[in-house]
């Protein structure tokens, strides 16, 4: 079949309360393909990332859908095999990275430990290509660096140091999620060139999770919006752009301000497309039953 | 960056004092027959009720003075320190390796295992301490094995709730997910990614219960239930002192400081310790 990367199918999730958090999601990133996932606050971006490396909130259920990495079914292996699976192949580059590196380990540890005793290095190979993974986001003392605890460095520093983790054991897809929110404006693009560069040399697929249309412009070939949990409409970046299909992604295109004239046609998401939106999903919550779980 | 410098200056005379009080009390303890004056068991009735040293009547070499039987006070506190000392590390030590360890399970694996852990502790916790040490010697029989097991089984819960909150804070956040995703096992993430960020609490803990183990056994030696009343002990000899205050009050008040200040200096050595163990603060 396929060789997608990824492929989400008919993906539903609920709360434990019954409230759906997914609608059906089905999305696919290709090989070597940048993916952005777009949607405001609360969409549910953070969970499809979630579900696809396995560590979903307990309170929420998968009721429906199948994940497939690489051709292989998540939902048909052992819980072990499965991490196996999502260790070797998928790395995440969060949003926070104070939070995201443990905060009483050294940086040079941390990062050559999941060489070393997941995927069975020795100690030498992983510290030689952490040093190279430094050098490509442009660490420029990896020395420093890997002797220092995660509060000694930067916001910026220690995002490029995710960033070096994330690539350096070759994962085939990155889920990027909104992975320079964290930083201030002129850390952003740095950031941001950096994952576009390291993606291209590295021929690895992203889903980027992103609230920012500017950023799905510069860094993705496909785009998938979503709203409230479904994806309302998924196309060729550029495409989208052109020629938006779904009155929800025009309103976010509206809301968004752009950079050649800021001011001009700025305007909240029309609150009557978020009225007939929020009819018509209900509308589908009731015609809805999970086939299985 | 610059609050942890301004934290860590104040961590400097604090480590100091606490530790060297601490250090020449064990080093006294450890070589007590060495660097004791007198026979801590001596009586002597022509010596009985010596002052201390800087008063008259006070007599060379009984620099403490001595108690209604003429024992030296200052051997008899040096040589109390002996069991003081044992009683607080075995005690303090047991407890927190048991709890440490349940409220780590607890916090970090949540769900069934956190809601066993935490009803047990609920349950413990609703007897009065003090009541309940006095209780188990009873049960158990004097003895030092009694006493560190009696306060090691009170005291565990102290640990199991302070390291159960944190562990429990520290599983949320991201780099435990990062460490799920990346493929280790959920003990290799306790132990490896969360405990390291959990043992501040644990080092501070520690020295704070090995203060209150301290408390405990002289509580206990004052009411009679500890070691075996020969060997000297603080709480025995506050116990002896408290019936002569008319007459020597020095036999109840030196006590009472060599216990102040050490537990006082224990729970500032864990405080100071834990700032030093926190690279955060450090
Ligand atoms: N731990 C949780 N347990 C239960 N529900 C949750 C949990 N985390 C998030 N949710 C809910 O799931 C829905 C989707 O949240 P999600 O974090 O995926 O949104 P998002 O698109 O990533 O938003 P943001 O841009 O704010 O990150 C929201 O309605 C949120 O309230
Ligand atoms: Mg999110």
């Amino acid at each position: 079949m396929s060789a997608d990367c990824l492929d989400i199918r008919n993906l539903s999730a609920v709360l434990a309360n019954g409230q759906r958090v997914l609608r059906s999601v089905s999305l696919s990133v290709q090989p070597g393909e940048v993916r952005a996932l777009v949607g405001e606050s609360g969409a549910g971006k953070t969970m499809i990332g979630k579900a696809v490396l396995g560590v979903l909130p307990s309170s929420v259920r998968i009721v429906e859908g199948d994940m497939l990495l690489e051709g292989e079914d998540l939902g048909r292996l052992q819980p072990k095999a499965r991490r196996t699976l999502i260790g070797a192949r998928t790395a995440l580059i969060p949003q926070d990275p104070l939070t995201a590196l443990n905060p009483s380990r050294r940086i040079g540890p941390q990062m050559t430990d999941r060489l070393v005793r997941i995927l069975g290095w020795s100690g030498q190979r992983a510290d030689a290509r952490i040093r190279q993974l430094l050098d490509e986001v442009q660490i420029r003392d990896p020395d420093r660096v890997l002797k220092s605890y995660p509060h000694e460095l930067s916001g910026g520093m220690r995002q490029r140091v995710l960033i070096a983790a994330a690539f350096a054991a070759e994962p085939r897809l990155i889920v990027a999620d909104e992975p320079t929110t964290a930083l201030d404006v002129t850390v952003q693009k740095q950031i941001l060139r950096l994952i576009t560069q390291l993606q291209r040399e590295h021929g690895t697929a992203i889903l980027f999770v992103t609230h920012d249309l500017g950023v799905v412009a510069k860094i993705s070939q496909k785009v998938s919006v979503l709203y409230a949990g479904k994806v309302v409409e998924e196309a060729d970046t550029a495409a989208l752009f052109a020629a938006p299909q779904h009155l929800y992604t025009r309103a976010l295109m509206a809301a968004t301000p752009r950079y050649t004239d800021p001011f001009a046609s700025l305007k909240p998401v029309d609150e009557a497309v978020l009225a007939g939106l929020a009819a018509e999903i209900a509308d589908a919550d009731q015609a809805w039953r999970p086939r299985h779980g | 960056m610059d609050e942890a410098r301004i934290a860590r200056r104040g961590v400097g005379p604090r480590l100091w004092l606490a530790g060297g009080w601490l250090l020449l009390a064990l080093l006294a303890a450890i070589f007590a027959p060495l660097v004791a004056p007198q026979d801590p068991l001596a009586q002597d009735l022509m010596l009985e009720r010596l002052p201390p040293f800087w008063m008259s009547g006070a007599e060379p070499g009984y620099w403490l003075g001595t108690d209604s039987l003429g024992r030296d006070l200052l051997s008899r506190l040096i040589f109390g320190g002996r069991i003081a000392f044992i009683v607080a590390f075995a005690a303090a030590f047991a407890a927190c390796l048991v709890g440490s360890t349940l409220g780590l399970i607890a916090g970090y694996f949540g769900g069934w295992a956190d809601r066993i852990i935490s009803r047990i502790v609920d349950i413990w916790m609703a007897f009065p301490p003090v009541l309940f040490a006095i209780l188990l010697v009873a049960v158990l029989g004097t003895g030092l094995s009694s006493v560190i097991i009696a306060i090691a089984v009170i005291d565990w819960t102290r640990f199991c709730r302070v390291i159960r909150a944190e562990a429990m804070g520290q599983s949320r956040m991201d780099y435990v997910e990062n460490a799920r995703i990346a493929g280790y096992d959920r003990i290799g993430i306790m132990l490896r990614e969360v405990l390291p960020n959990v043992v501040p609490s644990i080092v501070a803990l520690l020295s704070l219960e090995m203060g209150i183990a301290v408390i405990v056994e002289a509580i206990l030696s004052f009411v009679n239930l500890s070691i075996s009343t020969d060997d000297p002990t603080w709480g025995g000899i506050i116990a002896e002192g408290r019936l002569s205050i008319h007459q020597a009050w020095w036999v109840l008040v030196f006590p009472l400081i060599t216990l102040i200040l050490t537990v006082l200096s224990f729970s500032q050595f864990g405080e100071a310790l834990k700032a030093r163990f926190d690279p955060v603060l450090r």
